[in-house]
């Protein structure tokens, strides 16, 4: 069973890879964003595969901290959407 | 019966997460690939849903106390639940700013929507 949760983890790790690869060549800010969520979800799920690889599943608790990250990131995209950017002085 | 068990679960669980880890690499390929930005939010969507979701599913299948499942099923829900709002907000912020899909493929002219029309009549 290890040999299989190992063989997930590296499956996540490709996809971690092909998402960094989208996000450095993609031609829009919004290509970016969306490959820099998928990273965060893909984040989520190979600390989940490698607490069970390693058999220590209090790692769990950082892949939930990482989750919730993920919707602080959310927030701030809804930001993005209703204004238009980041910063304050833009409008 | 009793050793049956754990075995169908251990074949349940490899089931789930092969399948995971199938369709996170095709949505991986699926946003290096996909020639526009709406189409890639396509593949994203695919590894946030079908590919964490079957991932997270086989993990339930090999934990060993209810704590441990219990913390996979939150955060499988957190993720089920922030994972399309910021595609949402995403695509709406991309519309917003002036992004046109690409691959728009009704007719644009007017010549060409009637003939549309008059081809769709008879359905």
């Amino acid at each position: 069973m290890n040999n299989l949760l190992a063989i997930t983890a590296i499956a996540v790790l490709v996809t971690m890879t092909l998402a960094l690869i989208r996000a450095c060549l993609g031609p829009t800010v919004f290509d970016r964003v969306l490959a820099l969520n998928m990273f965060g979800t893909k984040t989520v799920l190979l600390i989940c595969v490698v607490s069970f690889l390693n058999g220590r599943t209090d790692f769990l608790d950082l892949a939930l901290l990482y989750s919730l990250m993920n919707f602080i990131g959310m927030v701030a995209l809804l930001k993005f959407t209703t204004t238009g950017t980041f910063s304050e002085e833009g409008f | 019966m009793a050793e049956l068990f754990p075995l169908a679960l251990d074949a349940l669980s490899c089931f789930f997460l092969i399948a995971g880890s199938v369709f996170a690499v095709i949505g991986g390929i699926g946003i290096v690939r996909l020639p526009e930005f709406y189409s890639r939010m396509h593949g994203s969507g695919i590894t946030d849903t079908l590919g964490a979701g079957l991932i997270f599913a086989g993990l339930v299948c090999q934990s060993d106390s209810v704590l441990v499942a219990f913390k996979l099923i939150v955060t499988l829900f957190f993720l089920i639940v922030t994972s399309p709002s910021s595609c949402h907000a995403l695509a709406h912020s991309a519309l917003a700013h002036g992004l046109k899909p690409e691959l728009d493929v009704m007719p644009r002219e007017s010549g060409d929507a009637i003939r549309v029309e008059e081809q769709q009549r008879p359905l």
